[in-house]
Order: structure tokens, then C-alpha cells, then sequence
């Protein structure tokens, strides 16, 4: 776990009382809404529907109990006894008043957390990899390299005011678990052909509203070159990119119409003047982070019990992936209880959770992009009480990556954004299919739901994705099929006309059995299944003939 | 053939809360029922106006068409404001919908 310095701490400190002093300022008016604005969103403070909304960075998504703890504390104390974890693996608290944030920024600060450059157009938090220093499949943890980039972005006057926001993630493996090529920088560790290590970087992925998969851009960066070359493409994008039209400011716009080849040529001639200019500082403080990031001492082989009960196997059948040892597992908890809402956790689950980390897996959590809590390292002989207490507070559901495990915004239900709500459809479809007893018959499935355009629920990677979206002031949600989030990345293809709030289940579910007639035994997936018929079966279950239609009635 | 008219009514959101508020006659209130209502493209402009005097106390201000109920009072007339009125409705408890109001 990364330690803030002297520096770090001195400079969230400043940050929290230069917060403190605009607030008080806002208060007694001397600072009007106009000029306040683009200050509280700098430190991750949104108005929503309802509510004040504080967004607090979780860099690259880690955690251990300290940290949960006084998440929990924030959530009792300032807020309605809960938080809802983000796909950016950040927590949003809903109800925060804007005279007690200041007080809120301190008590993150006591254990070395912030919410700067959670909001506005410049670089957010730094994302990696949620399996990170455990996956069995990884070249090095990911997190050093996040936490410079995460130093190197803070506070970067130059790249305070960028055109839009700026999203960065990094992983370290072949598989992708961060969706890495829907990032505006994508880095991914890799070694050299005599091993050295170093990065194969992607520029101008996004979501949104024009979604665009990531261009590779340098098939091998030498590891020491990572902050130049970053810079380099920040500057390219800084002085080219569109300013005139907020929906075509972003980078993937700029590449795309520039050309991959083209912004390359781009970014390499300014990489060749900034490349002297970097006196290889960075690459001490690197391996000064990498010292924070050493593996836990992990405990030698010890026996699981011999006899599991069957909620327990199910549990590790779905929720535990392998870990880099055998006799250790990577427990996913899922915040996807049935009729839940998807990413949300109270106080009372965030302290068990914090509790279950301390007591037996190395006193780490990790926030994932699915919106669901891991357990990194945890030794498999703890599986059965980890479980057992898991279940007490609600906690055991087993179904990640399965259909219930859906991602969903927070939508119309806090969002100010919003066209449409998100959870109660993510709520609605887990119930049916969990009624219907169906879920691992299912198999693999990935349901990703927006409440708008902006995609903050990566609808477009979904198998099935839905976005939600005002239609002549009713709620209508367009369906996207066939989209994959992983190495992968295919933007899901539109199916046909949406669906109203009412019809929007059982369109859902006529997919589902779409899939489960057509596909050639139970081992195809549905994505697999997708990518070998295609459209057609799944649009003639969605879009039956009106005869058959009105048979079926 | 012009435009039919609907009648419209001021909100935003409280500063320091930010809870929902409604403009009523030189006052902010929590309960949509009592808030006033334009009745004219010219009223809208005298409402938004006066809505609008209070930058230290309400934030966000804007005009929303409204329905009336048979008593004559502002309900809404798109979703977004009902749920802005009765709070998520995945946790009815925490929106106002929950206490009553």
C-alpha cells in the first residue's frame, strides 16, 4: 500500500483548508455560484437531482481496512449510512451537505485519501488492473506505474485545463480486466525482446456518445520513457484537440480524424524534443513507489477442510479466481445482491469488509470496475468463514460474472445528467432471471446498463448493453448486442428500435432464450454464440412478426 | 396555430442542502403544491426573473413545465421532476417521498 510522504500529505491538507476557505466564501457570498462551480467540481463535488454528490478517488482502486473504515465513519456521519462504488472505482456519496465537505476532505485526508480531479476536464483517477499483484497471469503489478502516472498528473499545470476529461489505465497482463481500450491512454506492461520491461501503449479509446476502441500506438516503449511519451501525446492533444464542440473534444476524436499513423508521426517528433528534457527523476520516485508495493507475506500451504457445503462450493465456484499461488484465491464480494443495487454498499458491509481484509487476507480490498469488492489475497483454508460471515450481512451472493452481476449508473435516480433510470432495470432483470432459476444455465454474461449517452455504465462493451434515454419526456432503453470490454473490444452493435420501461425485462428475456435455443451445447457462451450467428436470431426474438405477436398475446 | 402554453413553474436547488426547492411568491419551499405557477409566456419571464434574485440561497434555478391537479396545484408534468420531487426510487426512504413530505 502506497504511504503518502511529506509532500503528499502537506499538499492534500492545503488543498482540503484552500477548500474550506471557498466554501466559507460561497456561504457568506462573496464567491458567486458562477465562480464556485468550476472550484467544487475540481474537488469532486457535483450537484445531482437531489443532493449534493462528493466523488472520492480510489486510486487504482485499492484499499485496505484503515481506509474502508473511514469510509464507513463518512458514510454514517455526513451522509444516509451508505456509498455507491463507481465503474471508475471511485465511491459516490449521495446526500453530503456543502458545509460539512470541508470537514468530509479531512477526514479523508487522515488516511491518506482526496476527491482531487474526481470531476472537470483533466486527468482522473488512474485505473489498473483490480486483480493486480495477485492475478496469476500478471508480468509485475501494475500499481507502481499508476501511482507515478497518478503523482505525475496531480496538480499538472499544464494539463489542468484540457479540452475534456482524461481517463488513463494500466494493466500488466494479456488478459484485459480494466477495459483498458476504452481509455483515452491505454498502458499495458510488457517486456521487450531481450525481456526488458517496458509499455505498449493505446491512445483514444472512450465510451460516450461516439464510442471508439483504443489504437495501438507503440507496440514497445522502453519503461524508462513512460512520463515523456505520455507527455508527449498530452501535448499533441492539448494544442490539436477540439475546443470549439464538447462532444468532439475528446482525444479519440482527434486521433480518429487525424489518423492513427498520422498523430503518431505527431507525438514521436515531440516525444524526440521532451526526451532530453527528462533527467530520469521519475524513474526514482518509481522505484521508491515499487518499494510500497511489495507482495504481502503470504503463508505457506495449509489444508482446505475436506467437506464444503453446497452455497460454499457454488460461492467458489463463481467468486474465486486463481490466484498466483494455489493454495491462495482472489475473492470477488458482490455488490450485485439480487434486487440490489448494483454497486452499492452500507456502513455496516463496508466495516465487515474491512474486518474479513484484516483478519485474513493481508488487510487489502480492491474496487473494480464492475462495481464489486475484491479480496486479493486471501488463503484458501479462510474461504469457509469469509463466506460464512460474507452470507450473515447479505454479502454471499454468487454470481459474478454472471447475469445478475450487472454494472449500472446511478441514472435518473440521482444523476442530474440522466435521461433514464438505470438500477431499477438492473434490480428488475436479476429478480426475473434469479426467479426463473436460470443464472448459471446462463453461464457467462454481462450486462452493462446507462442512464445516458455518456456511457458511465460502458453499455457499449456489454454483451447485452441498454441505454437508457428520454423519448418525448417517457423513458425508452436502446439494447446494443455482441459488445466485449476485454482485450477484445468490440463496440456492441445497435439491435433495432428501443424498448419502454415496461417492456424493457421481457426484451431481455426473449434475448436470453434466443441464446439458449440456438447455441450449440452449454459450454458456447452467449458472446461466443453471438459472434457465430450474429444478429438475426436475437432481432426476430426482439422483433417477432406482428402475427406472431399477436398469437403470443 | 400558436403554440399551446403550459404552465410552468421556478425550481433549483437549496445552497447549503441541496435539497429540491420550489419558488413561491418571494419565497423558496420544499413542497411542489405550493409552488407558483406562470400562466403566460410573459409570467414565465416575471417568475424566472424574480426566482432568480436569490444566488445565495438557491442554486441551479430554471423553469419546468407543470400539470395542474383538480385543485389547481403545480404537479409534474415530465419524470425527471417526480423524481426529483419524491427522492431514487431504488431508496425511497432517503428522497422526500420517504418522509412524508
Amino acid at each position: 500500500m502506497y504511504m503518502y510522504d511529506d509532500f503528499d500529505a502537506a499538499f492534500v491538507r492545503g488543498r482540503v483548508a484552500e477548500f474550506r476557505d471557498q466554501v466559507a466564501r460561497r456561504l457568506d457570498g462573496t464567491l458567486s455560484e458562477a465562480e464556485f462551480l468550476p472550484i467544487r467540481l475540481k474537488n469532486g463535488l457535483y450537484l445531482q437531482l437531489h443532493a449534493y454528490m462528493l466523488r472520492i478517488a480510489v486510486p487504482y482502486g485499492t484499499l485496505d481496512s484503515r481506509k474502508m473504515r473511514q469510509l464507513a465513519y463518512i458514510a454514517d456521519r455526513w451522509d444516509k449510512g451508505y456509498g455507491h462504488f463507481t465503474t471508475r472505482t471511485n465511491i459516490q456519496f449521495n446526500w453530503p451537505k456543502l458545509k460539512d465537505v470541508p470537514d468530509i476532505l479531512d477526514a479523508l485526508a487522515d488516511v491518506d485519501m482526496h476527491a482531487i480531479q474526481t470531476s472537470g476536464n483533466c486527468i482522473r483517477n488512474v485505473t489498473a488492473d483490480h486483480f493486480a499483484g495477485a492475478a496469476a497471469d500478471e508480468i509485475e503489478d501494475p500499481r507502481p506505474t499508476a501511482e507515478l502516472l497518478r503523482q505525475w498528473s496531480t496538480d499538472h499545470p499544464e494539463f489542468a485545463w484540457l479540452g475534456r476529461k482524461f481517463k488513463i489505465a494500466v494493466i500488466a497482463s494479456e488478459h484485459d480486466r480494466a477495459v483498458l481500450k476504452s481509455h483515452d491512454i491505454g498502458v499495458r506492461i510488457v517486456r521487450g525482446v531481450a525481456d526488458e520491461p517496458g509499455y505498449e501503449i493505446f491512445v483514444g479509446g472512450g465510451l460516450g456518445r461516439t464510442p471508439m476502441v483504443a489504437k495501438q500506438i507503440r507496440s514497445f516503449l522502453p519503461k524508462a520513457h513512460l512520463l515523456p511519451y505520455l507527455e508527449s501525446i498530452l501535448q499533441v492533444y492539448n494544442l490539436q484537440g477540439r475546443r470549439d464542440n464538447k462532444y468532439k473534444a475528446r482525444i479519440k476524436i482527434l486521433v480518429h480524424e487525424t489518423g492513427i499513423d498520422r498523430f503518431r508521426e505527431l507525438v514521436e517528433t515531440r516525444f524526440q524534443e521532451k526526451l532530453p528534457q527528462f533527467n530520469g527523476v521519475n524513474q526514482k520516485i518509481l522505484r521508491r513507489i515499487e518499494g510500497s508495493f511489495v507482495p504481502p507475506a503470504f503463508e505457506a500451504a495449509q489444508p482446505m477442510p475436506p467437506v464444503l457445503g453446497a452455497g460454499l462450493q457454488s460461492w467458489i465456484d463463481t467468486n474465486v479466481a486463481a490466484h498466483r499461488l494455489d493454495h491462495y484465491g482472489i475473492v470477488t464480494v458482490s455488490l450485485k445482491g439480487i434486487g440490489e443495487t448494483p454497486g452499492d454498499a452500507s456502513s455496516d458491509q463496508m466495516r465487515l469488509l474491512a474486518d474479513l481484509a484484516e483478519e485474513y487476507a493481508h488487510d487489502e480490498l480492491r474496487v473494480s470496475h464492475e462495481q464489486n469488492i475484491v479480496l486479493p489475497h486471501v488463503p484458501r483454508r479462510h474461504l469457509p468463514a469469509i463466506y460464512d460471515r460474507l452470507k450473515a450481512a447479505g454479502l454471499a451472493t454468487a454470481n459474478i460474472g454472471l447475469i445478475s452481476d450487472i454494472i449500472a449508473c446511478p441514472g435518473m435516480d440521482y444523476c442530474a445528467l440522466a435521461t433514464a433510470r438505470s438500477i431499477p432495470v438492473a434490480q428488475q432483470i436479476a429478480e426475473r432471471f434469479h426467479e426463473l432459476g436460470l443464472e448459471h444455465e446462463i453461464g457467462p454474461m454481462k450486462i452493462k446498463i446507462s442512464g445516458c449517452i455518456n456511457a458511465c455504465g460502458h453499455h457499449h462493451v456489454g454483451h447485452i448493453g441498454i441505454l437508457g434515454l428520454d423519448r418525448a419526456g417517457v423513458e425508452n432503453y436502446q439494447i446494443t448486442l455482441g459488445g466485449d470490454g476485454t482485450e477484445t473490444t468490440v463496440i456492441g452493435e445497435r439491435a433495432g428500435p428501443g424498448f419502454s420501461y415496461d417492456e424493457i425485462v421481457p426484451a431481455i428475456e426473449r434475448i436470453v432464450s434466443a441464446y439458449l435455443d440456438v447455441r450449440t451445447d452449454p459450454e458456447e457462451t452467449f458472446i461466443e454464440c453471438f459472434r457465430r450467428v450474429g444478429m438475426t436470431p436475437f432481432k426476430e426474438a426482439l422483433y417477432p412478426p406482428e402475427e406472431a405477436r399477436s398469437n403470443a398475446a | 396555430m400558436a403554440k399551446k402554453f403550459n404552465p410552468k413553474m421556478a425550481t433549483g436547488n437549496d445552497l447549503l442542502e441541496g435539497d429540491v426547492v420550489y419558488f413561491s411568491d418571494g419565497r423558496w419551499t420544499r413542497v411542489i403544491g405550493e409552488a407558483e405557477l406562470a400562466l403566460s409566456p410573459e409570467a414565465e419571464a416575471d417568475l424566472l426573473g424574480r426566482a432568480s434574485q436569490f444566488p445565495n440561497q438557491v442554486v441551479g434555478v430554471y423553469l419546468t413545465d407543470v400539470k395542474l391537479d383538480d385543485a389547481g396545484r403545480a404537479v409534474p408534468a415530465h419524470f425527471r421532476e417526480d423524481f426529483r420531487m419524491l427522492g431514487p426510487s431504488n431508496r425511497p426512504e432517503h428522497g422526500r417521498a420517504g418522509q412524508g413530505a
